[in-house]
Formats: structure tokens, sequence, C-alpha cells
């Protein structure tokens, strides 16, 4: 029977997909695993560095410096795994009251990515307390806060950012969160004059900037200026996995999935641009749809099994836009929306609970659109649909 | 074919073309028999390279040259932090043979083991360290095999010692389980019992000249009894199955307000008869509905992989046997009082009209998705 079963999976699956049981390779000189981007400055210096370390174990500053580079690179290429390292080096300072406002930083970062907001957050309130000049701690609350939906905090976590002598820091922080407060005109009128103001902002500010005018633009319905704000940011050589992937969602509206295509061609590592690149081929109808698919729902559960549940938002729009069920859609994107409540959150609840006809579900939405007068035409016809179904 | 088992055998066998990016993983696969374990461990060569540096010639590719050499230390490594013990003293691990597989995320070293604990097996302690300390979220994925039972664990540094009792992986009691809720859904589930009920009520009468009388002999009423209870079972079972092996599949509110929709017409026929004769085709097509009900049920309830035809016959069972269980009080009772007024009117006249009145409610309430009458505060 079982055999049965194997044969006929084999006769299904490409022909590229052998089997794979474990095996011996044939020959020593046979390639099994390629580095991620070892070649590059900065993995070398990451192995110095690391070497240095393991000379000499007690030289804490040498660890938080690896730490911060691992932290950098794990966003960067939105690789969890240099999370892990830099959460492994970390645990390795010793448990002190009142550990170095860098421990606490780098603490809440961690946390922030596996979505423990309550205890980065916790981290961060320690450390102004004792270092209220540090941009980078107000900065990380200000986006988590965001995330959360918590305008009126964010914005209370951007204005001592004014203070800290970086105006378009401070403006962007501000721009973003008043933006979907119903101040989105306003705000990115404001932010276009700042960003012409500071010629000589770093290239990595000023992609920021850009990509938050671009999904200012966007949810404004002005793809024009969208699509300008975005491929300026692209063409910033600074990798950043936000950036490519509110470019490809825009891209997907726009219903330019070639675009979307060629803009994410190498970044398939990456789950949540390989969704976004699925989504195109949905779109293009590509022969290989079917294999895409088939390949994402693996990852997602593998990272199941795992018991992880970081990326349910995007799991949400892959069970709704790939495989159709909009009822374990909708379980996930209201699982997503506890977690984490930014305008494409809202989105996939919404798109969910409208495709399961369950209006009860997309209260939390609702409410929050009325709550915080967020300008957003493209959520609000969706609103306005779901409030017909009741 | 079941759709979770291939789903699950496409994640086994599945070789990607582009590797993700993916939190750090151990897979760690414990067969148990007696007092042997076999044990099958795969571990990512990016973490075996982390922890003990495979690429060394340092070019960023690690060949099966670099992997072979390694042999020794990456047992050494992977061994010493893991402790299988089937009491107090832990099973002295062997190390076997040494392969190379794919996971989503790239390829990983395949260590095979054996442990002999030197006695019959009953508890497994299972406590694992491995690149807790260099990587505190690397997870170890647990499955432990015995008999016809799994057990899965996810190992992490604050789960890292796991004793798992054998006796509970035992299929016997997971199956009486699911028997238990097969009767229990029978008996909760008031729309199934209703429109069973409606359909035998007219079961101890015959229907002549526009009006009911009742039945001379028991053995005419019985085969009819069996008849509408053998049709209802044989449709609900294909459907159950076919939809829990992921053959069909409606959603869940279609489903649900078909079911009232068929209590409704169960009753009404009661009270309007145009059909008299051959009620079994009616329990056996409304019969498939239902069991795309129950199968929403066992959904809900989760089914495991490993016994997954097991499962689904207990429930099934347990739903014949708490069927089984209200016919035969049923029929006795209505074949006594088949001949009382209050048995024509009172039951079947005016209890048909009173299913078919819940149960439009509930058609309504399922078909629309809201509450139109309290329930639970009903029943207090």
């Amino acid at each position: 029977m079982k055999r049965k079963l194997v044969a006929a999976i084999s006769a299904i699956l490409p022909l590229h997909l052998a089997l794979a049981a474990p095996y011996r390779p044939d020959h020593d000189a046979q390639v099994l695993e390629r580095l991620p981007a070892v070649s590059g400055p900065a993995n070398r210096e990451l192995r110095a560095l690391r070497q240095q370390l393991a000379a000499n174990p007690g030289r804490t500053e040498l660890a938080l410096d690896l730490a911060e580079r691992y932290l950098a690179r794990g966003k960067a290429e939105a690789d969890p795994r240099y999370y892990g390292y830099a959460e492994g080096l970390l645990k390795a300072w010793p448990k002190t009251p009142e550990p170095p406002p860098k421990v606490l930083l780098l603490g809440a970062l961690i946390k922030q990515h596996r979505h423990d907001f309550d205890g980065a957050l916790q981290d961060l309130d320690t450390l102004l307390r004792r270092q209220p000049d540090n941009a980078q701690g107000w900065l990380t609350r200000a986006v988590i806060l965001l995330v959360q939906a918590r305008y009126p905090d964010a914005l209370q976590s951007c204005a001592p950012l004014i203070e800290l002598d970086d105006a378009l820091l401070a403006g962007t922080c501000l721009a973003e969160v008043n933006s979907l407060m119903g101040q989105a005109r306003k705000s990115y009128d404001f932010l276009q004059e700042t960003l012409a103001d500071q010629a000589e902002a770093g290239a990595e500010q000023r992609q920021w900037t850009l990509t938050v005018l671009a999904d200012i633009a966007a949810r404004l319905g002005k793809p024009l200026e969208a699509e300008k704000h975005f491929s300026e940011a692209i063409r910033i050589d600074y990798p950043n996995v936000y950036l490519f992937g509110a470019y490809a969602d825009f891209l997907l509206d726009q219903h330019q999935p070639q675009k979307v295509l060629t803009l994410l061609q190498d970044k398939s590592r990456i789950d949540a641009l390989f969704l976004r690149s699925v989504q195109a081929k949905q779109q293009l109808g590509s022969n290989d749809l079917a294999q895409a698919t088939h390949e994402l729902e693996a990852r997602f559960a593998a990272s199941r099994m795992r018991g992880e549940n970081l990326h349910q938002g995007d799991e949400a729009r892959f069970t709704l836009h790939l495989l159709n069920k909009p009822e374990d859609a909708l379980r996930l994107a209201k699982a997503n929306w506890q977690a984490q409540r930014e305008p494409k959150d809202a989105r996939i609840l919404l798109e969910a609970a409208w495709a399961a006809q369950d209006a009860e579900a997309a209260k939390p939405v609702l409410d929050l659109l009325s709550a915080s007068g967020m300008e957003h035409p493209q959520l609000r016809q969706l609103a306005a649909e779901i409030r017909q179904l009741r | 074919m079941p759709a979770r088992l291939v789903f699950c055998l496409l994640i086994l066998v599945y070789t990607p073309l582009l590797h993700a990016h993916k939190a750090s993983d151990s897979y760690l696969t414990l067969k148990v028999a007696g007092d042997r374990i076999e044990g099958r461990w795969d571990i990512a060569l990016r973490d075996l390279d982390y922890a003990l540096g495979l690429d060394s010639d340092d070019n960023g590719e690690i060949t099966w040259g670099e992997v072979r050499s390694r042999r020794a230390a990456v047992f050494g490594y992977a061994l010493s932090r893991l402790n299988l013990s089937g009491g107090n003293p832990p099973c002295p691990l062997q190390a076997g043979d040494y392969l190379i597989d794919s996971h989503t995320d790239g390829a990983y070293a395949v260590l095979l083991f054996t442990a002999v604990c030197g006695a019959e097996l009953s508890t497994i302690g299972v406590d694992y360290s491995l690149l807790f300390d260099l990587d505190p979220q690397h997870r170890g994925l647990l499955r432990i095999e015995y008999g016809q039972a799994t057990h899965t664990a996810v190992l992490s540094p604050t789960h890292h010692n796991q004793p798992i009792e054998l006796a509970d992986v035992k299929p016997g009691a997971a199956l009486l389980q699911y028997l238990r809720e097969g009767v229990w859904h029978i008996w909760l589930g008031y729309d199934h019992i209703l429109f069973l009920l409606s359909l035998l009520f007219p079961a101890v009468l015959i229907r002549q000249e526009r009006s009911w009388r009742p039945a001379e002999q028991f053995r005419p009423v019985l085969l009819e009894v069996v008849k509408i209870v053998t049709a209802f079972t044989v449709a609900h079972s294909l459907t159950l199955s076919l939809a829990t092996l992921g053959v069909i599949e409606l959603p869940s509110r279609w489903v649900e307000s078909a079911i009232a929709a068929s209590v409704v017409l169960a009753a009404l026929n009661n009270v309007y008869p145009l059909i008299s004769k051959k009620l079994w085709l009616v329990a056996f097509g409304f019969g498939l509905i239902h069991g795309l009900g129950f199968a929403n049920v066992l959904k809900d309830l989760g089914l495991p992989n490993n016994l997954l035809v097991l499962a689904l016959l207990a429930f099934n069972l347990g739903v014949e046997a708490g069927q089984l269980a209200i016919v035969s009080v049923f029929l006795p009772a209505a074949f006594f009082l088949r001949r009382s007024w209050g048995y024509r009117q009172l039951l079947v006249h005016a209890g048909s009209v009173l299913i078919v009145f819940v149960a439009l409610i509930w058609f309504a309430e399922r078909a629309m998705n809201t509450q139109l009458v309290d329930w639970e505060s009903l029943f207090k």
C-alpha cells in the first residue's frame, strides 16, 4: 500500500523532484550546501569577529559588536538564524539588574523579531529611562506601537526624536504615524518637503523616507507618485525586505506581475517575498504555479512544525488567494490580528472575512478604521462591502 | 487518496529548487521496539558549520568530502547533546550510518544511531541540548514511533527534557476517545436526532386514504426502521469518509444550513405527507449531507495522521452506536403507543410541527450566520 502511494506521488511530481530518501553522495567534490553570501565583505567580517571572540571569550564588547552585526544581517536578509545567533551571544551576558543599554536595545530587537512585543517594549522603557537620548530606542518603540495600531502612543514615541537633531528621522516617524490618523495628505506634503530640505541625509534614511512616501501615496490611490518613490527607493542599493514586499504588493495591485517577478528574481529564499512572486505567477497564469504553491505550502508547514506563528498574515494571504480556503484563511488572519495590526494585516482580515461571509470577524478592523480616521479608500471600500453582509 | 497523508509525504519527499530562509530546526525520529531505539537525526549542514566549521577550505561551499571527513566530530558533537533513558541510567548511543537529505531550507546531515536500553521500555526520557547554547531559537522536532502510534514534541531551551510515557501513545486510548466523541456527537447534535426521529415517527403507522392507521405487526415495522437507519448510516458514512480524507470539501455554512433544511423537510413530510413509501431513499439522500456535518466535527477534533483510518472508523462506530441507542429506546415505545390518539396527534402531528419551527429557525440562523434564539439559556 505504502509503496503504491509513493509510486503514485512520484508520478505526480515533476521529474526533477526525484524522491528524496537520505542518500550517500557519489563524489567528495559534490557541493551539498552554499553558505549565505559568504563572499560578501560583511560575512567575512562576521567570521573574523567570531574567531576573535572564540580566542577571547571574556571580551564582552566584542560579543555585543558581533550580536549587533548578526542582527543587521538578519534584518537585511530576513534570515531568522542570525537572530538566533545574536540571542545566543546576548544570553552569555551576565544577569545583572542593570544591563548596559546596548544589551537592552539588542534584546528588544530580538524580542520584536519573534513578536514578543510586550517584552520588547518593557526592555525599551527601561533603556529610555536611563538613556532618554537613545534615538534608536525611541524609533524601535514607535515602530512596535505602530504595528500594534496604538497610534497616539506611537506618536508620543516619535516626539522625542525632534529634539535629537535628525530632522528627517523625526519627520519620517511623525509622518508615518500621522498618515494613519487621518492626516495622510498633510503628512505626505510635509515629508516631501522635509526630504527635499535634507539633501545630506544618509542612504538608509533616504530609503526609509521614500518607502514611507510610497506607502502613503499608494494608500491614497496615487499610483504614479507611489511608483516614483518606490523605484527611487529601490535604486538605493541597501537591502530592505520591507521595501521589496511593499513595492511588490503595490505592483500586484496595479496588475503588473511581470515587474514583480523581475523585482523579486533572486529573493525566493525569503518566504514573504516568495509569496508575492507566487501571487504574481497566479496573475500571469504561469505553468509553474502549482509547483511554486506546493513549495510555499511546504515552507509554511515546516514553520508550523516548530510551533511558530510569525507568518500568519502571509499564511492567511496564501490560504485565501492560492489555496482558496476562506475559513482557514480567516482563522489565520484573526490570529495574526492579535499580534500585528498594520494596514496590510487589516486588509487580509477584511478580505478573508468577506470571502468567508463573516461580518463579525471584521469588526476589529471596522472599529480601527472609524476610530483612527485612517484614509485608505481600498480598505474603506472593503469595509463598506462587509457592512452590507449584516 | 488521503490528502493529509499525501501532503505529509510531499513535505518529506519534496526537494525544493530554492532553499528557504528558516529558523534552525533538527528532526529527531526515534523508533521504539522492546528495549531498542532506532534513531534518525537530521541536522542542517549550515548549523553544523556554525557549530563546528565544516567549510574547511572557507570557500562558502560545503562539499560531501568536507562533511564526510568530519564524521567523528559530527557524531561526537550531536550524540553528546542527546540523552535517552528508559528509567534512570541513560541508554548508550551507538553511531550508525551517515547520510545526506534535503529539507525546505537546505541540505541536512542524517545521523543514524541505535540505543539499547537493557530493559523493555515503557517510558523514554529525552534530554536534548543541541545548539541551544549557540542559537536559543533552535528547536528539536521530536517524533517517537511506537507500534502503531506516534508522539511528537517540540524541544526548546525551556522544554528540553521530556519524559514520554509510551503507554500514553498506545493507539487504544486514542481510538476509544474517538468512539466516545462519535456517541456524544449524535446525542448532543439535536439536528441529527430530530431528523432521524422525523423519519421514524410514521414507521409504526400506515398511510391509508390520507390518514394514519396503526400498523398491525411488528415485523414490517422493524424492517422499515432497519431500512431507514441503514440507508442513513451508509450515506453519512460515505460522505463522512470522503470529506475527512479530503476528497470532497464544502463550506461548513452551506452544509449546516442544508442539514437544518433536511430536518424541516423530513418533519414537514409528517404533517403534509408527500412521500410515505420508500422513506429510506430520503434517509439516504439527506444522510449524505449529515455525513458532511459529522466530518466538520471530526475536523475540529483533529485526526492523528498515523491512525487516520482507524480513528475515522472509531468515530463512525460511535455515531452508529449512539444512533442505535436512540432507535432501541424509540422503537418499542412507539410501537407500544401507536394506537393512542396521543401518539398520532400529539407526537407525530404536533411534534413534527414543532420540529419544523425549530429547524426553520436553525436554517435561518445558519444561512444568515446570525443568532435568533439564545439556545444555551433556553436549555438552562
